[in-house]
């Protein structure tokens, strides 16, 4: 038997209107066709999507895991299927709580022993599974349930965290650009060892937006250079996925409540987009000169 | 089969090794592993250990060492590992995960006092903290009781009528580190005695269910009951496998507890781990003076042997339980347990004495003084500590 690629989401899951981990997975159910797949998915609303037993709204095997255990549950799951000459993928599929906070050592343990797994983070930069907490994925500036004032810090720069690891392959993602979506996912499903996408994941719930402007919201964010996509093969190659149009960023503040009440400063924050992306860019210039 | 002179440590290895060898015909052995004072040597042994079919994940934590360990036998796989004290503190809730998946992962625990302050010695508390994890637990008195369980152990834990996963549990240095003559017994051997393991609950992806998802109340209790009726099933199937044991291996092998001279003993000791070597020595030489004294090692503790204990206890009217652990509010935990199965009989005088907390010495004459300090007394009282001054 095999999994028809709509089924890696069914129809009738409870996600919130606007969820961009929903468009995250259905995206990822077209990319995987054919291809059997073994999801691991620790404490985040990616379990909570399974709905209630006996039934799922998965269409694949689901492993709930514990808050930090997702890719060590993984290296198991994989472990197993390798010795048995199973090629099944295997991913872990999380949240930024589980993947920037407390499940980073063992992602960061799982990447430098570079398991055959394909680590999945939708970044919705919240708690969102326990009402929208703080992370360290959270903007500056935002506010949470438990930064009732904005945030002070700034967002943890986790993908350089991660291409530091030197793994085969880390990328980031929006559901905004499917075709980049697409061509990541299907890059990083050739690619044998750790891979790790990071998908800015919208959250209405949590970002006090409108559902139905969830995937306008992310493509502001990689428009203006906010979020830049970008690719890192072997933690050295880098390629620039997009070039920004550094459009104006104040409809994605402006849009989102969570904003409210705390005086961002717009040129700063594209300053430092600017630098950001500049400095992304002189990597990827030394790639080139290769 | 071969006898060598091995430490606790090197015989808990040697044992793993081969039983997940045994696995090698079916979906093979994977483990995670991660090193802590005193059961260090076992995963180094495991780790050098050459696998047919196996894979050994050197990891970063204990918690992911058993997040390993349930990916992989939820995938079909032989699991095993091997912790101690704050290893399994940090472990604990992927602990539960085995025990709630209803996973046949063995354990080798080696109890070593959790510190603060910082200890390395033996005491149970760290593996007592356990017994509400749905795991097996098993005491073991000597370095061939190590062997015996582990193997043991697995026929049991992956036996479909069971489905848990067991804790072979040994002294620091005690046992760990002890060099004594223990039976090791070929791989063709445990080959026979190990049957493939079949896991019919392991994820298949043309089959997809999603396993530990949001349940609800009335599903969750479901499990817990199936869980409650698998440990009530535990000493009826421990039973059959034992006599299977005895016939592979030609020793016998201690079931849920061992009575040593007890039957019509007045006064019993109640004892687990390698106390109980010193205490039947000291409970020989008061027999041989003429008292009526035995003795009973708890070599099982979950499930707790309940039945076979009240038969044993019958004739005492008195019984010291000597706990190598402390639960804070209360006193030992083997002391607990023993008074909750007996309180039907009111007239047995039950008292604890703690013994070897934090790894203090249990000798012949600690064990003399409480045997005197128990004749004397016609009531129980708080736990009484002994080794140190209160």
């Amino acid at each position: 038997m095999t999994i028809a690629p709509e089924c890696l989401l069914r129809p009738g899951n409870t996600n919130c209107g606007g969820c961009g981990m929903s468009n995250a997975l259905t995206m990822l159910g077209r990319v995987l066709a054919n291809q059997p797949c073994i999801m691991v998915i620790p404490a985040c609303c990616g379990i909570v999507t399974a709905g209630a037993y006996p039934t799922t709204s998965y269409g694949v095997p689901v492993i709930a895991s514990t808050f930090a255990s997702a890719p060590a549950f993984a290296s198991g799951v994989v472990a197993a299927a390798r010795l048995n000459g199973d090629s099944t993928n295997v991913f872990c599929w999380a949240g930024d709580g589980g993947t920037y906070d407390i499940g980073l050592a063992t992602l960061s343990a799982a990447a430098e022993r570079n398991e055959d797994v394909i680590y999945v983070c939708y970044d919705n930069e919240i708690y969102g599974n326990t009402g929208g907490q703080r992370s360290s994925a959270t903007p500056f500036g935002a506010r949470t349930s438990t930064t009732p004032a904005g945030k002070v810090e700034r967002k943890k720069e986790l993908l350089e965290i991660m291409v530091a690891h030197r793994i085969p392959y880390a990328a980031t993602l929006s559901i905004a650009h499917t075709e980049d979506f697409e061509c990541k996912m299907r890059t990083a499903l050739g690619i044998p060892g750790f891979r790790f996408l990071l998908i800015h994941a919208p959250c209405p719930t949590g970002w006090k937006s409108e559902p139905a402007e969830s995937i306008q919201l992310v493509r502001v964010a990689v428009q203006s250079g906010l979020f830049p996509l970008y690719e890192v093969f072997n933690g050295v190659e880098y390629r620039l996925s997009l070039e920004p149009d550094w459009s104006d960023p104040r409809p994605y503040f402006e849009k989102q409540r969570r904003f409210d009440g705390y005086p961002i400063d717009v040129a700063q924050v594209m300053q430092q987009a600017r630098k950001q992306y500049e400095r992304l860019r002189s990597l990827a210039k030394l790639t080139a000169g290769d | 089969m071969s006898i060598e002179v091995v430490t606790g440590n090197h015989a808990a290895g040697y044992a793993l090794s081969v039983a997940g060898e045994a696995n090698r015909t079916a979906r093979g052995v994977v483990c995670g592993i991660y090193p802590i004072t005193p059961q260090t040597e076992i995963v180094e042994y495991v780790a050098n250990f050459h696998f047919t079919k196996g894979h050994i994940v050197a990891v970063e934590s204990e918690h992911s060492a058993m997040g390993v360990c349930i990916g992989a036998s939820l995938n079909g796989a032989r699991s095993f590992t091997a912790s101690s004290s704050n290893g399994l503190a940090y472990m604990a809730e992927n602990i539960f995960v085995a025990g709630f998946y209803r996973l046949p992962i063995l354990m080798v625990a080696v109890n070593r006092t959790l510190g603060p302050p910082w200890n390395i010695w033996a005491d149970q508390g760290d593996t007592l903290m356990f017994r509400d994890a749905a795991w097996i637990q098993f005491y073991c008195e000597n370095n061939q009781e190590v062997v015996d369980s582990v193997l043991l152990g697995f026929r049991l834990a992956e036996d479909s009528r069971v489905l848990l996963p067991v804790m072979v549990i040994m002294d620091a240095f005690i046992i760990s580190h002890t060099s004594t003559e223990t039976e090791l017994p070929g791989q063709e051997l445990v080959d026979a005695f190990l049957p493939p393991l079949a896991l019919h609950h392991r994820i298949d992806v043309n089959h997809p269910v999603t396993v530990g998802g949001l349940t609800w109340p009335l599903e969750t209790a479901s499990s817990r009951v199936e869980i409650d009726q698998a440990m009530q099933r535990v000493p009826r199937i421990l039973a059959e496998h034992q006599r299977a044991f005895e016939q592979q291996f030609g020793h016998p092998i201690h079931g849920a507890l061992e009575a040593f001279a007890a039957d019509d003993a007045d006064l019993l000791l109640v004892v687990s781990g390698s106390i109980a070597t010193t205490a039947r020595k000291v409970v020989q030489e008061r027999r041989a003076a003429g008292e009526k004294i035995g003795l009973v090692k708890i070599k099982m503790f979950r499930p707790f042997p309940a039945s076979e204990l009240c038969q044993i206890s019958n004739g005492a009217s008195k019984i010291a339980v000597l706990d190598r652990n402390y639960s804070a509010g209360t006193g030992g935990i083997f002391w607990q347990e023993v008074r909750a199965v007996l309180q039907r009989k009111p007239d047995t005088l039950i008292q604890n004495y703690l013994t070897g907390v934090g790894g203090l010495d249990v000798t012949p004459q600690c064990i003399s003084e409480i045997i005197d300090d128990l004749r004397g007394r016609t009531e129980m009282v708080h736990p009484l500590w002994k080794g140190v001054a209160v």
